[in-house]
């Protein structure tokens, strides 16, 4: 992070102290991207810009305000300190606000391997052209693949600095980028679309574009022909994509928000049995080169690794500090930082662990049942953990994958869809903070014709 | 009337020549620019306390070069002419020769330019006089849910506002400003009774003032609304599954529309075939009861806007016409490739977004029948009467959408609420399977969104009562 931005930030919390703040807590984030699209080879959109926005929270003993603008000119900043205080003074004395004890503070490592400055320096021409190769190499994978939502490239990098009133100063620097394609095929008259991408944090970890493009084609041409299924209650196969999704609405149960809101089906069930002996979730925001991975979080604390869910056990729900004072725990560095509002809780790299079958052996298990690779729609409660979402797979028969299904949902509960896990998958996949192998889940309900 | 970014930032119309100059100066066909500043605030009355506030504000300029069917976009958080300057040369990159446009001429009076539409007050900006009412709005929403029901556990109860001004000028000499005032009120409550606990929210507001919640929604409205549904959910009975008659309610049903025929009607679907509607125009996609618009140019409504993102006025725009298809959503782009007329729907989420085309306000208009009998007549079904959120996949055409308030209905009667269920169907036919419209049409209360590309803009829906003979619920029940 540049030195100025760094005394900026310094400057302000000194400001907010003399102006009234008991405690003062600044974050300016700073970036750049590049993103390009083609579509049937030829450049639709190319999108350049650089940014930096600063938010500030300042305390006036229990009482919080916040502000954020883009505009870090001296007088736009001395006016949203004002702004900060004249709001503390309207919210409410909350006991349990403030920022982290200074002994809670720090770093978990200095370097994790995020930023690589030639990554986020690729040029609009080379850009292109690793879209196109992606795009090309899906289209040219079979003659129904007729046409195209595109290929896609982007790249980018963005800084983040957190300075706080009781001494903190941290600042972070990662890199990203990712290649996709997204072909149509189509037959007797249906079309059909998917995708698939690679996204890393140095253009040298990326999926090559012709392997990106060619898995993208064969997803989209197995889904050719697809059907409704019957209505009936059978176990799933979750592919490692499907599989992430649950463990994103898990994350939301596990949040110490959603916790002390009593809005989580996992309230009250700390230490308890929640989930399948065989399921081991765990978060570690430490991770060298991982998504999700920081050397501190929203709040100035330490990124650690927290075992969740241990062999079926509820061993940790994932805080912020707010959160923990609420609940009499300590924070487990899990606090997110957006510009506006009150701290919220995130995930570093939230991974399922993974088991010892193959994927092959998993489906080869199921008699009847679904293999699912697609969710459509929003349809989880994470108060009761009730759960229906419209789906697309492929149906399974005697172990086999037999042929595409899709306009079905699929419903359950998340807590017992957890218990009722038969099977974990050894295919581990990382493209995202979330990642999971492949899940055998029995006794949902799929509704069809 | 003085422009808003020539008053504060001391935008002038020789400059704004010159940006314009510099974005086509590598042959672009057309280019403009996009000045936004949005002031928003918000806070949270949570356990009774007011736990967050904030204020905030977005500035910045998109500059957007179009050559052919291809985009070049640059943006910048800083007003600083060599940086507006740097952007454009960046956007201008997408095209590549010698200039060939001539810059039509803007004089300060064209900077003072505003739509002829006039559709919502123009707030003043957040006082700390103003944050004292917006508080008391919060506190009465959380006293009249409390109030409702001992079974109530948990309250949170936010109020947000922003106020966005924009400045669009194009290489084409249009030059025009809007000042769009939103605000809305949420409620969101917790029931518990034994070791079950329940959700229940609601929410109000549009394009309107802090009256707005005296008059028309009132907080103790919203409160009771969000308490009465999670108390309700304490009954709620598994949701059945497979395929049903389904009765959808007036009003926020109408997520129905936006989903099954709303996003499949955008015109960059169209012009890339890419979309299950494609070429499907003038052909029967829905029974002759349902006529369908999308309409931008209702007062006040959340949907609603004086001009787009891109200076073209809203209309109303007949999309489905006593079950034909009539019309797509444009924008600039796609109507200039396909030579149709724009209509107004060329949006964005903000400066640092390219616009495309977008739902403003999308409903069906009223029919004939009486609600009652559409409920009598349906032996066993659904009857759903408020949503969450809804997802299609434009080129499939599948689309589903969750609904959070719902019913059986058996022999005619509404019986036992039901737990959430998510609605699945097929959008270029379900329309033909509406067999009854009701008279009751309904628009929501204000507080849609809608999300694509990772751009989300403000939209709103309605429908009156309607009847689908056949549409596919996805519970866990017999």
């Amino acid at each position: 992070m540049r030195p100025e931005l760094v005394e900026l930030a310094q400057r302000i919390v000194t400001e907010a102290g003399l102006r009234g703040a008991t405690d003062c807590e600044c974050v300016i984030r700073e970036g750049r991207e590049l993103s390009v699209s083609v579509r049937l080879g030829e450049t639709e959109s190319i999108k350049q810009a650089e940014g930096k926005s600063l938010g500030i929270r300042v305390f006036r003993g229990q009482q919080a305000g916040t502000t954020y603008s883009s505009d870090l000119h001296w007088p736009a900043v001395e006016a949203m300190i004002d702004s900060a205080l004249a709001i503390a003074a309207a919210a409410s004395p909350d006991p349990d606000a403030g920022l982290p004890e200074a002994s809670e503070m720090g770093v978990s490592a200095p370097d994790l391997g995020l930023y690589f400055p030639s990554t986020a320096m690729i040029a609009p021409e080379e850009a292109v052209a690793w879209a196109q190769r992606a795009e090309r190499a899906a289209l040219d994978c079979d003659p129904r693949l007729t046409n195209s939502d595109g290929g896609g490239f982007e790249c980018g990098e963005g800084g983040k600095l957190l300075v706080n009133s009781r001494g903190f100063v941290g600042a972070v620097r990662a890199s990203n980028c990712a290649v996709s394609a997204v072909p149509i095929a189509s037959e007797n008259g249906k079309m059909q679309r998917d995708y698939w991408y690679s996204a890393a944090r140095r253009l040298g970890d990326l999926e090559s574009p012709e392997s990106v493009g060619r898995k993208a084609a064969s997803r989209t041409l197995r889904r050719l022909g697809a059907r409704k299924a019957a209505t009936a209650r059978v176990p799933v196969v979750f592919d490692p994509q499907t599989a992430a999704s649950l463990l994103g609405h898990w994350l939301d149960a596990v949040s110490g928000e959603s916790v002390y809101r009593e809005a989580s089906f996992l309230t009250g069930k700390l230490g308890g049995m929640v989930a399948a002996r065989e399921l081991t979730l765990v978060d570690d925001g430490t991770i060298v080169g991982g998504f999700g991975s920081a050397p501190f979080d929203g709040e100035g604390v330490p990124t650690r690794r927290t075992v969740v869910i241990g062999e079926g056990r509820l061993e940790s729900y994932l805080l912020n500090c707010y959160a923990a004072r609420k609940l009499g725990l300590r924070t487990t560095g899990n606090a997110a930082r957006a510009l506006a509002g009150a701290p919220g809780v995130s995930c570093g790299n939230l991974r399922l662990t993974p088991g010892t079958a193959s994927p092959e052996e998993i489906i080869a298990s199921v008699t009847n049942g679904l293999y699912v690779t697609q969710f459509l729609g929003f349809g989880v409660n994470p108060v009761t953990g009730d759960y229906s979402r419209g789906a697309c797979g492929i149906w399974i028969e005697n172990g086999s994958l037999a042929y595409p299904v899709e306009e079905i949902t699929v419903a359950g509960n998340l807590l017992e869809m957890f218990r009722n896990v038969a099977a974990v998958g050894n295919d581990l996949v990382v493209r995202s903070a979330v990642s999971a192998p492949t899940l055998l889940i029995e006794g949902l309900t799929i509704a069809g014709s | 009337m003085a422009n808003f970014f020539a008053e504060r930032y001391g935008v002038q119309a020789a400059e704004l020549e010159r940006y314009l100059a510099a974005a086509l100066s590598r042959g672009g066909e057309y280019a403009d620019l996009y000045f936004e500043h949005q002031a928003s605030s918000s806070l949270t009355l949570e356990e009774g306390l007011v736990k967050s506030a904030t204020q905030g504000i977005s500035l910045g300029v998109g500059i957007r070069v179009l050559s052919g069917e291809r985009t070049g976009y640059a943006y910048t958080d800083d007003l600083n002419p060599a940086r507006i300057l740097r952007a454009a040369e960046v956007a201008a990159h997408i095209a590549s020769g010698p200039a060939q446009r001539q810059i039509a001429g803007l004089s300060a009076a064209d900077l003072g330019q505003r739509p002829t539409a006039s559709l919502y007050p123009v707030a003043q900006a957040a006082t700390d006089a103003a944050m004292a009412m917006k508080l008391a709005l919060v506190r009465r929403a959380d006293r009249a849910a409390r109030a409702y029901d001992p079974r109530i556990v948990q309250v949170r109860a936010g109020y947000a506002d922003e106020l966005r001004h924009i400045l669009i000028v194009g290489s084409d000499g249009r030059c025009s400003s809007d000042a769009q005032p939103m605000a809305r009120l949420s409620v969101f409550s917790l029931a518990r009774e034994g070791a079950q606990t329940e959700r229940g929210s609601a929410g109000g507001g549009g394009r309107v003032e802090l009256e707005f919640f005296d008059q028309e929604i009132t907080p103790e409205q919203l409160g009771e609304q969000a308490a009465r549904e999670a108390v309700r959910q304490l009954s709620a009975v598994a949701c059945p599954a497979g395929e049903m008659e389904v009765v959808l309610g007036p009003g926020w049903p109408g997520i129905l529309l936006h989903e099954a025929i709303g996003h499949g009607l955008e015109a960059d679907f169209n012009r890339k075939k890419t979309s299950a509607f494609a070429g499907l125009l003038g052909q029967r996609v829905a029974g002759d009861q349902c006529t369908v618009v999308d309409n931008g140019t209702l007062p006040g409504r959340r949907g609603s806007v004086n001009m787009d993102d891109e200076g073209t006025p809203t209309q109303c725009t007949t999309l489905i016409e006593n079950g034909i298809l009539k019309g797509y959503l444009q924008d600039h782009l796609s109507s200039h490739l396909t030579r149709a007329q724009a209509t107004g729907n060329g949006r964005r989420e903000s400066y640092a977004h390219m616009p495309m085309p977008r739902m403003t306000n999308t409903y069906m208009l009223a029919g004939q029948h009486e609600p009652e009998d559409i409920i009598r007549s349906v032996k066993r079904g659904l009857y759903a009467v408020n949503f969450g959120g809804g997802q299609v996949d434009i080129t499939n055409g599948k689309f589903v959408f969750s609904a959070s308030e719902s019913y059986l209905i058996e022999d005619g009667k509404i019986t036992a609420p039901v737990k959430g269920a998510t609605l699945i169907g097929n959008g270029p036919d379900v329309l033909t399977r509406v067999s009854m419209v009701g008279h009751d049409l309904r628009l929501d209360q204000g507080i849609g969104s809608c999300g694509k590309d990772g751009q989300t803009v403000p939209v709103g829906v309605g429908i009156p009562t309607l009847k689908v003979d056949r549409l596919t619920v996805g519970g866990t029940g017999a």
